[in-house]
């Protein structure tokens, strides 16, 4: 049983307690699991629009003459062409090709990127980062510990904080961020979210992320916002089919296979993990991952075996409710050969084999806006 | 929280409403707000043998799965299809239409290991610390 007083807390603990949060321990931190409930909770996200307290999240930033050239050895995406406030998802891989984590890299100029880290990896990744810095002329910090992270998303996103901020946010494009003030603080507003909606996540000092959550909570009740909770959070990435670390990414995973490929650019110069993953490339894929969607009632969890024709294909690696499309669905490596949509296979819950089929996820259509 | 006083209740939060040899089953307003969203009820056949302090199902909310266990042992008569359904209907009304399944005691005797009202209220007092 973890001690919730060994817990790590971010700055809206306290306003997570007084909103009815049901607060559990999650990657280390005491974090809401929900408020109202999962249910509600997804459905405000998809229908109007909901807030995250998302600051378990770690920030890593990196400057100095050499950081692109860091950063383009530590991540598999290539950085080359990105412009300043434009963001990247992209993974950083062991030399094995495992993944260490997958991250999204800020370009602020061309010698200084923030990264936004996963929560249960933040430490580890920071190690890893100094670890291969180098000779890299580079000045790293992790500034987890002073950022708040929340994330507003939904249709109504733009609107309920444009309130609050001067910046004119129609002009931010998907994946672009820039620096402006939300409620009269400096901030980071970027056009990125977890959720398959459209929507922002605001960088900000954790000295103002009350102040601001609560500025966002009272203006939102214009637009019926509700704070929404971890079990929601994994909903909606759920029936978007984004991957999760410790779920289908971890040291072990070979990113190929789960999808990745599009953030992996073997064309340019070497990066961790290179030559393992060209290998891999090279030698061909045999599983993939793939989403599960049941045709019958029941509940699909991470580590339930799937089955062709009684026979072991594979396991889940993640698995929910969804609350959009009223059935289970799930995340699961299969052999190639049982990876084609349409292709029907079992999910074995509590000895029950319960009929579902392939799906290429999303599960549901995404709204996110592209430029 | 509600706790009907007319009721008798189990450890594993499960309340029991006796009339004559039949026994009707649900789990508590504390179990379903312990659980949160239920989205799926296993339910046994009827005809099935229960015993008491076993499991004869499973109630599964969007982030947890939790068996549900016998207050008293018997066959089981009916069962809240609805349920099928409506599963939201255990949180709406736990002890209404949420109701989960119906026994027919086999020894009324093993009524006298639930718990009371009040001694519910005190348990569910202490694991909420």
């Amino acid at each position: 049983m973890t001690n919730v007083s060994d817990l790590k807390t971010t700055p809206l603990h306290a306003i997570h307690k007084a909103l009815g949060g049901k607060l559990v321990p999650f990657a280390g931190w005491h974090m809401p699991i929900q408020f109202k409930g999962v249910m509600e909770e997804h459905k405000c996200v998809r229908d109007g629009v909901g807030i995250f307290d998302v600051s378990h999240m770690g920030e890593i930033e990196i400057s100095g003459p050499d950081a692109k050239k860091l950063i383009q050895h530590l991540v598999t995406n290539d950085i080359e062409p990105m412009q300043n406030n434009q963001a990247l998802y992209t993974l950083m891989c062991l030399e094995t090709g495992g993944v260490v984590d997958d991250l999204l890299v800020h370009r602020f100029s061309d010698d200084h990127y923030f990264l936004c880290v996963n929560a249960s990896n933040s430490d580890k990744d920071f190690q890893w980062i100094l670890k291969n810095a180098g000779d890299f002329n580079a000045v790293i910090k992790n500034t987890s510990q002073e950022t708040a992270q929340l994330a507003v998303q939904g249709k109504h996103a733009e609107a309920l904080m444009q309130k609050l901020c001067d910046a004119p946010l129609s002009e931010i494009e998907y994946y672009h961020f820039r620096k402006g003030k939300i409620h009269n603080f400096e901030c980071i507003l970027a056009r990125t979210g977890y959720t398959g909606e459209d929507g922002f996540e605001i960088y900000i000092d954790a000295k103002h992320a009350e102040s601001t959550y609560k500025a966002l909570i009272e203006e939102g009740k214009a637009f019926d916002l509700q704070p929404i909770g971890l079990g929601a959070r994994d909903t909606l990435r759920m029936e978007m089919g984004y991957a999760l670390y410790g779920n289908e990414l971890n040291e072990n995973c070979n990113p190929l296979e789960a999808g990745l490929g599009w953030v992996i650019k073997l064309q340019k110069d070497d990066f961790l993990g290179k030559s393992a993953l060209k290998k891999q490339k090279d030698a061909g894929l045999s599983r993939k991952l793939v989403g599960i969607r049941l045709l019958d009632r029941g509940v699909p969890r991470p580590h339930y075996r799937v089955l062709k024709e009684g026979s072991p294909v594979g396991e889940l690696t993640s698995g929910t409710f969804s609350p959009s499309l009223n059935i289970g669905i799930g995340l699961c490596y299969v052999s190639t050969e049982y990876a084609k949509p349409g292709t029907k296979l079992d999910v074995e819950i509590r000895k029950l084999n319960v009929p579902a089929e392939v799906v290429k996820p999303p599960f549901l259509p995404s709204r996110i806006k592209k430029s | 929280m509600e706790v009907p006083e007319n009721l008798l209740y189990t450890q594993e939060h499960e309340w029991v409403r006796v009339d004559g040899t039949k026994a009707v089953v649900g789990i508590t307003e504390f179990a379903q707000d312990q659980l949160g969203d239920i989205v799926f009820v296993e339910l046994p056949e009827p005809g099935t043998l229960v015993e008491q302090e076993n499991p004869f199902g499973v109630v599964e909310s969007v982030k947890t799965v939790s068996d549900l266990y016998a207050p008293i042992s018997g066959t089981v008569t009916g069962t809240n299809k609805d349920l099928e359904a409506h599963p939201e209907q255990v949180n709406s009304e736990p002890y209404g239409k949420g109701w989960i399944i119906e026994i027919e005691v086999s020894d009324e005797k093993e009524l006298e290991k639930l718990m009371s009202a009040d001694d519910y209220i005190a348990q569910c007092e202490k694991e909420q610390g």
